[in-house]
């Protein structure tokens, strides 16, 4: 039965994205779990849905290219709305995320039911981005991935250094006189892209998850940035192709949310058995601790009570 | 009763019993909080209707506000083993459970008409379809009930704990000195945002109550210091908002919910670009006519301050290096005030802008300490 579906065209194509998208988002998400800023996937992948339907009613198509150019807008036009209202008044992140990621969702509906009045225009294509329909990915689907994916990958290599600081010491990168307001925009604009590529493939809900958990996983095995984003990606890809293969073996098993718990999976395991900071090392640590103390009472100094 | 009138009753009722206990995770800084259990209490329906197979029994809504709470409980405790950020912890946890619910929906609850657009989404026009009957008589919409039934809750908790809630949100530790649980608090507060989150999914969709909940908190935090003055504006903007979306959602024939989520973004931006004092609009004159004012009290400073007083403007010019538009805007200034006269070309201080130069060296240069601290001897 493996073997009938590793050579699957469809099984190929969907694996491969989930692979590529996993291995994007782990990237990505790396960066946004270390910079406190883990939440702004969620903003952003519910900021998308309006430029998706706004670009269907502009445009009358249902292009993969012309929704997710809708998306990125939005998405963008979310993220910079975010920052404004953090920087300009006393409405602190969470609540300007929480903002604004349901009023751009409230707008997307708004424009939902606009969109239905249109005739010939059912609006299958759309919930798409909701929901996420991994099977439904084409073939020119994943080549559009392949190449926002190498982009996000060149740009993340070329300038890590600058995000390396800006994520661990944001002050000194100001006192060598690097605009951290542009690293952090370009990093929070790489962000968005990472997630609109993801959102058919998972849906606006669950999209947050394939940033935040692979990132959260590897940061418990990992002391290094390289390090941790190599696994992390490691585990976004892996989980993409096990939360395929199971979804296509066992029926009416939704791809998006099993590739979820895959990965939810791996960070659970690794919150117990990772090394020197997972809950097992922890507790065999204090336990070898305590009889060390117990060991030195009786030796050097006899009982003391 | 028409309709029309009840779908306006209910958004009224649904988007002020939002506000509320939003007001308060506004303020704890855990406005997200209220995006994972909205997301989370699908799984507690889905379990809950998978024990009793009945879509309108109450133990749907019990079920779901276990589960929130449950979502709070496993998010504090992956953050407390401090290994994972608290924004990280949420966003770990919430997706895990969200997506347990698609699972089960998907593969054992296919045929019942439990999807996930109704919870997701939520449609309030189909609202005045659910009706509640006593003894054979229809006493108007389920949803009226269930609007009151949490305001109502929501007033009474917080009006009788107000001491509570307000103690443990601003200074947790004064909290428990004072004998108050803020533990106890934290969890009452995050069970009173699961069961309003629980009660108005039905009607407008769980990604939408986040709106209600997160917005008219956050406009009313832009325009008062004051908790109780917070939350009677809170509330005055929920009901605004049910009023002002459902009517635009029936001018242009739109979502109800989705046009109330962006009456609420509306209000919210006009506050953060007009409000006084803390909006973007007067925090930017603020900010001008302070840059102004530094401006005009270098330039005067330093024509009292350096050689026999009288400069051209391109000596100025060169010594505060600033551009000659920019010393022309600021000597007019002056000039209109009184402070500057021009004397053969160059800038001269009158005997009303010399006193000014003598009050601002005493006021910007003296220590302030003795004069104003009071002394203890």
């Amino acid at each position: 039965m493996l073997n009938t579906l590793l050579t699957d065209y469809t099984f190929q194509t969907v694996a491969l994205g989930a692979a590529l998208l996993g291995l994007v988002s782990g990237v990505l998400g790396s960066f946004a779990v270390l910079r406190r800023q883990s939440l702004l996937g969620d903003g952003v992948s519910h900021a998308a849905l309006p430029g998706v339907v706004a670009a269907f009613l502009m445009t009358g198509s249902k292009n993969t290219e012309t929704l997710l150019a809708g998306a990125l807008a939005t998405g963008l036009l979310g993220t910079l709305l975010i920052t404004a209202i953090t920087r300009r008044s006393r409405v602190k992140f969470d609540s300007a995320l929480a903002i604004v990621m349901s009023v751009f969702f409230g707008g997307g509906l708004v424009l939902l039911t606009l969109s239905q009045r249109i005739p010939n225009a059912n609006q299958a294509g759309l919930n798409r981005f909701i929901y996420g329909q991994a099977s439904a990915l084409l073939q020119r689907d994943v080549v559009l991935m392949v190449l926002c994916g190498v982009v996000l990958l060149s740009v993340i290599l070329l300038f890590w250094k600058e995000f390396k600081l800006l994520c661990f010491d944001p002050q000194y990168a100001t006192t060598l006189g690097r605009s951290t307001g542009f690293w952090s925009l370009l990093l929070s604009f790489l962000t968005v892209l990472a997630i609109i590529i993801g959102l058919q493939t998972v849906g606006v809900v669950l999209m947050s998850a394939m940033l935040i958990t692979p990132a959260v996983a590897a940061r418990l095995w990992c002391r290094q940035l390289w390090s941790m984003v190599t696994l992390s990606a490691v585990f976004g890809a892996v989980s993409g192709v096990i939360g395929t293969a199971a979804s296509s073996l066992i029926s009416q098993l939704p791809t998006g949310p099993t590739i979820v718990i895959c990965v939810s999976a791996i960070a659970l395991v690794s919150l117990f058995i990772a090394p020197g900071r997972g809950i097992l090392a922890r507790a065999l640590n204090r336990s070898r601790g305590r009889a060390r103390l117990v060991m030195e009472r009786r030796g050097g100094h006899g009982p003391i009570d | 009763m028409a309709p029309s009138t009840e779908i306006q009753i209910i958004a009224v009722l649904i988007s002020t019993a939002c506000a509320l206990p939003g007001a308060f995770l506004v303020l704890r800084r855990m406005s997200m909080m209220s995006d994972a259990i909205t997301h989370t209490i699908l799984l507690g329906i889905v379990l809950a209707f998978f024990v009793t197979g009945d879509l309108s029994s109450p133990l749907l809504i019990a079920g779901a506000a276990v589960i929130g709470v449950l979502t709070v409980w496993l998010t504090e405790l992956l953050r407390r083993s401090r290994l994972v950020a608290e924004d990280a912890a949420i966003g770990t946890v919430f997706p895990l459970l969200f997506s347990i619910a698609i699972i089960l929906i998907s593969r054992y609850a296919g045929s019942a008409h439990l999807d996930t657009d109704s919870v997701l989404l939520g449609e309030l026009a189909f609202a005045p379809f659910h009706r509640l009957t006593v003894f054979g008589v229809d006493i108007g919409a389920r949803g009226i009930y269930v609007g009151a039934a949490l305001l109502l809750l929501n007033v009474v908790v917080i009006v009788l704990f107000f001491k509570e809630f307000k103690v443990s949100t601003f200074d947790p530790v004064l909290a428990a000195i004072l004998g108050i649980s803020p533990t106890i608090v934290y969890y009452g507060l995050m069970t009173l945002v699961s069961v309003t989150a629980v009660g108005a999914f039905e009607s407008v969709g769980s990604v939408l109550v986040v709106a209600f909940m997160i917005a008219p908190p956050a406009t009313a935090y832009l325009l008062t210091d004051d908790l109780k003055k917070l939350l009677w504006i809170s509330a005055g903007i929920g009901a605004a908002t049910g009023l002002v979306g459902y009517r635009l959602a029936s001018l242009w024939d739109v979502s109800i919910a989705g046009m109330m989520a962006l009456t609420a973004g509306v209000i919210f931006f006009l506050a953060f670009a007009l409000a006084p004092h803390r909006g973007l609009i007067s925090g930017s004159l603020m900010r001008r006519r302070r840059r102004r004012d530094f401006a005009a009290y270098t330039l005067i400073l330093h024509l009292y301050t350096h050689g026999d007083g009288t400069f051209s403007e391109a000596e100025l010019a060169e010594q505060l290096r600033w551009t000659p538009s920019q010393i022309d805007r600021v000597c007019h200034s002056l000039i209109k005030a009184g402070s500057l006269t021009t004397l053969d070309g160059r800038y001269v201080l009158t005997d009303a802008g010399a006193l000014r130069c003598n009050e601002l060296t005493k006021t910007l240069f003296t220590p302030a300490a003795p004069t104003e601290s009071p002394s203890h001897g």
